[in-house]
């Protein structure tokens, strides 16, 4: 079964080659004539006043860690689907209670207000 | 010995040379469809000039992209801003190597009549015999769901690494936005896509299109609000319109992109696409039965059967990919507030109970 990913590797190393090959050949032909201004960052004509990796809202770390918990309750889910129709009723009853513990927190945070972006 | 060899690397080396030349005309004339159909919509004409009704535009566009300089900005991280566009082009194309595109057995005939030719009749034999030779697929593993979920995801570093490193203001903005929404979208998308699962029992693609088949029902027919989350998630992970907060113009100057330019900045526009592309033969599979005509037992529907397998999965692909840029050409751009409620607020309840309401009727 292991020899079925082979073909994902060659995939993986003619998708690499396309990109690099272009730019190679851009490259090789297009123009380079930098200067101060031109490399400058863009922020609408003015100098940068500063380092632009500044702090940054903490909403985006709640996100974060909402995705984490909910991504891996989403793989927990994959092999319970695959075999749902061998075991439809026992299976049923626990995936209620293992999403019920996932619903409850769920609305904890919603309550709590993690969700609200403003 | 010889026989592993043309399974295993020959014959996938042809296909996925084809697919990938194939992809990239798909996606260069997907950028011309989609000016030419937004202009129509918005009672323009789109590219006329280069060749007839703009059609040499694409490779115009191509050659531009090469000839023009290609800038570093000075603080940025050269390494990382170099690899980001490939991080995120990628992936896109890696995922076709599990998408089935035709039946196995496909070129079954094709292969016998050409290998006969240089082999004996034993080893012809193995090699037809064994369906990633002579399936209409590059490979077929039992996890390929999986492998598709995962492997998207790793486009989305490219957009964050890119962003990050431009060390400039509009790109790290752009880059958080894209972060925060592709995560939350996705996890909607999972549970979409257990709930075909539910259903299909595998997570091969080409044994959920079979049991498409042997159920005689498209999955599109028995789970049609799955279908409808997918797609909405599939447009907020391409970063599509209405959902385009990351590269939002009135706002972020270009968002991720801005200090992109010349091939490199062509790399992320070709990966935009090419996850359309992704995302539209993902549906097709999970829920418009792939290869297979409508209603494949309905037998008066037979006649049905005289376009190829390969052409019906072809025109599914296209009128979702129509479905995309129509949707762009007739919403306006959400909110980011409005963006992270929809995703967390109705998307993930909508997909939850949908997930247990089917597996309940599954039950029962």
């Amino acid at each position: 079964m292991l020899a079925s990913y082979i073909p994902i590797l060659i995939f993986i190393v003619i998708a690499l080659s396309l990109p690099i090959v272009g730019l190679a050949v851009g490259w090789l032909v297009r123009p380079s004539k930098p200067n101060a201004t031109k490399l400058m960052p863009y922020e609408c004509g003015v100098d940068p006043e500063s380092d632009s990796r500044d702090r940054f809202s903490v909403r985006f770390y709640i996100i974060a860690i909402l995705f984490v918990v909910f991504d891996v309750e989403t793989i927990f889910l994959f092999p319970w689907a695959i075999i749902y129709n061998q075991l439809p009723i026992f299976l049923f009853i626990e995936m209620v209670v293992f999403l019920g513990i996932l619903i409850v927190g769920y609305f904890y945070v919603w309550k709590k207000g993690a969700l609200e972006w403003v | 010995m010889i026989e592993n060899l043309i399974i295993y690397f020959l014959i996938p080396f042809i296909k996925i040379g084809a697919i990938v030349l194939i992809l990239s005309g798909a996606i260069a004339y997907l950028t011309l469809l989609e000016r030419k159909l937004i202009a129509h919509i918005q009672v323009r004409l789109g590219p006329m000039r280069v060749g007839w009704h703009g059609l040499l535009q694409p490779i115009a566009d191509g050659l531009k992209f090469v000839l023009k300089e290609d800038i570093v900005p000075s603080k940025a991280d050269a390494l990382i801003f170099t690899l980001a566009p490939m991080i995120s082009l990628i992936p896109a194309f890696v995922v076709f190597s599990v998408v089935p595109f035709g039946p196995p057995g496909m070129f079954e005939g094709l292969l016998r009549g050409i290998l006969s030719r240089f082999l004996e009749s034993a080893s012809v034999e193995r090699i037809v015999s064994n369906p990633i030779a002579s399936g209409g697929f590059v490979t077929d593993i039992n996890i390929a769901v999986l492998f598709v979920l995962s492997v998207s995801s790793v486009g989305i570093l490219g957009v964050i690494l890119g962003g990050w490193a431009s060390n400039s203001k509009y790109p790290l903005l752009g880059a958080l936005r894209s972060s925060a929404q592709m995560v939350s979208y996705e996890v909607a998308m999972g549970f979409a896509i257990i709930s075909v699962l539910l259903y299909a029992g595998s997570l091969s693609l080409v044994e959920i299109v079979q049991q498409q088949q042997a159920g005689g029902w498209w999955y599109f027919f028995i789970q049609p609000v799955a279908f409808f989350l997918l797609l909405v998630c599939g447009m907020a992970e391409t970063n599509r319109l209405p959902f385009d907060l990351p590269e939002a113009e009135t706002e972020l100057v270009g968002g991720f992109h801005t200090e992109y330019s010349g091939f490199r900045f062509s790399l992320f526009f070709l990966a935009e696409y090419a996850n359309m592309i992704t995302v539209s033969a993902l549906a097709v599979t999970l829920f418009w039965g792939g290869w297979l005509p409508p209603f494949p037992n309905v037998p008066w529907l037979g006649f049905l059967g005289i376009i190829p397998p390969v052409a019906w999965f072809l025109i599914k692909v296209f009128l979702i990919l129509y479905l995309f840029i129509w949707v762009r050409g007739t919403l306006p751009r959400f909110r980011f507030d409005q963006l992270m409620n929809y995703g967390w607020k109705v998307f993930l309840p909508i997909a939850l109970g949908h997930v247990i309401l089917y597996a309940a009727i599954l039950a029962i």
